[in-house]
């Protein structure tokens, strides 16, 4: 298998993975990954289930500490509140859409004054007026998962993390999440992705990352990488076959 | 002694003209009972998700020695109290000895550790589901404990109503504090348990039934709590 070591830009990226390992049951779930997140604009981590994708989100977010390697956040994602994290399985608190994000805005903590302007920013971002006074756990999945991102979205992130977002959303629930995704990268935030849809990748991302077995095979621009694969286990992949 | 259905006759129509006795009575023991349960709720709740959220030495055996308060018994508890407050005590210039003070404090006391240690459990399960997104958040340990405990909310009333009841239903630490001084200190348990000795049966059973019934409202509470939860987690 061909490893990448050097990947995508350097001095512009938002954050790189630099030889990251992590072991977990006795297997290496993270071997040695590099990998560099671009500073602007949409990149899809692609690979096939057990990759390391939703892991290397995790390490990048902070929440779990690699056995070796490091992490390198750039000098604008340094801050805590700086990398949001949306997970696939969203939990929102037993709270209305408003208090879900009336709390964000709290532990981000945006001064009382500028709450209720910022939070009537977040509802109108995120199509959520309607909703903004509904039992969080109460609505759809999709809707759900608008709530999650908007409540990361609450601290102004310069990097945002997003773990199969749309897994197991209905068409109209994945293009609401997806014009979301869109709006927040033309704000100028950066934007990762972890999906498995092909489909997906080619509307919304810029660039592609493809993982397997917890190291980067594959990094190139979206429309290169969905036209012309050069790693066989990307081939093999993007083909539908099984990657044992 | 009055034969048993005399003694509930005259219990009913003490309870049904509001005797003034009996109302001196419920009214003291509801006062220390929902004092003694605010007083351990404020101590309680915040101890419990602390030992829940927090990661410092010796949590592990705070958690226990809690877990095992919850079975301190209502007589020990009184008799420290007592020797704390009486006059060789060192709050014995306080003079709170034989006052409704003395017997708020002996419940709190006995009522804490359940409080506690119901909501540590609580919190450390929802702690369990919460863990990860209010970590990804950055919050920290003091913004954790007030998202678990207000998101908590209704399973820990329940948790309070367990310690009202336990309150409600003591009768030794009030007794040895308390004094069971007529017009100062009477409550139902004590009052139960005296006038049952003098042979009143009337007034004994009296406060029975309604110990019986602020009993049972609050299971009542404490189940509509529970379903409400229910509903919440879902909410």
């Amino acid at each position: 298998m061909l490893r990448l070591v050097a990947t995508g830009p350097g001095p512009d990226a938002a954050i790189r993975l630099e030889g990251v390992s992590l072991r977990r049951g006795g297997r290496m779930v993270l071997d040695g990954l590099h990998l560099a997140i671009p500073a602007t604009g949409i990149t899809a981590i692609m690979g096939p289930n057990g990759a390391g994708k939703s892991l290397s989100l995790r390490v990048m977010a902070g929440l779990i500490e690699p056995d070796s390697g490091s992490v390198l956040p750039s000098e604008a994602v340094r801050g805590r509140q700086e990398i949001a994290l949306v997970f696939q399985k969203p939990v929102l608190l037993r709270r209305s859409v408003r208090a879900n994000l009336r709390h964000a805005l709290a532990v981000y903590g945006v001064p009382r004054r500028k709450r209720r302007e910022r939070l009537g920013e977040l509802l109108d971002f995120g199509r959520l007026a309607a909703i903004a006074d509904a039992p969080a756990r109460a609505l759809s999945g999709g809707e759900q998962q608008r709530v999650a991102m908007v409540r990361a979205l609450a601290a102004c992130p310069k990097l945002l993390l997003l773990d199969e977002p749309t897994a197991s959303l209905d068409p109209q629930a994945t293009a609401a999440i997806e014009t979301l995704i869109l709006n927040t990268a033309a704000s100028g935030t950066a934007v990762v992705i972890v999906t498995h849809d092909q489909g997906q990748a080619g509307r919304l991302a810029d660039h592609i990352r493809f993982v397997h077995k917890g190291a980067l095979t594959e990094a190139a621009p979206a429309a290169q990488f969905l036209l012309a694969q050069k790693s066989p286990e990307a081939q093999a992949y993007l083909a539908g076959k099984l990657l044992l | 002694m009055q034969g048993f259905g005399d003694a509930f006759g005259a219990a009913f129509a003490l309870i049904a003209r509001f005797d003034t006795d009996l109302v001196e009575i419920v009214g003291l023991s509801l006062r220390v009972t929902l004092s003694a349960t605010l007083f351990a709720c404020l101590i309680g709740f915040p101890l419990g998700a602390l030992l829940a959220v927090g990661r410092f030495p010796l949590r592990g055996a705070l958690t226990v020695l809690v877990n095992a308060l919850m079975g301190l018994p209502p007589v020990v508890v009184g008799l420290v109290v007592y020797l704390m407050l009486s006059r060789a005590g060192p709050l014995g210039t306080l003079g709170l000895l034989y006052t409704p003070t003395a017997m708020i404090v002996a419940q709190t006391i006995l009522v804490t550790p359940i409080i506690a240690a119901l909501t540590r459990q609580i919190v450390a399960d929802l702690d369990a589901e919460y863990h990860e997104t209010l970590r990804s958040m950055g919050a920290g340990a003091g913004m954790r404990m007030r998202t678990l405990l207000w998101d908590g909310r209704f399973a820990l009333t329940t948790a309070a109503l367990a310690g009202m009841g336990r309150a409600l239903a003591e009768v030794g630490a009030v007794m040895i504090v308390g004094g069971n001084i007529d017009h100062v200190t009477r409550v139902m348990t004590t009052a139960i348990a005296l006038e049952t000795s003098r042979g009143e049966l009337a007034l004994a059973l009296g406060l029975g039934i309604v110990l019986m019934i602020l009993s049972l409202a609050l299971n009542s509470l404490a189940m509509g709590a529970r379903v409400g939860a229910a509903r919440m987690a879902h909410a």
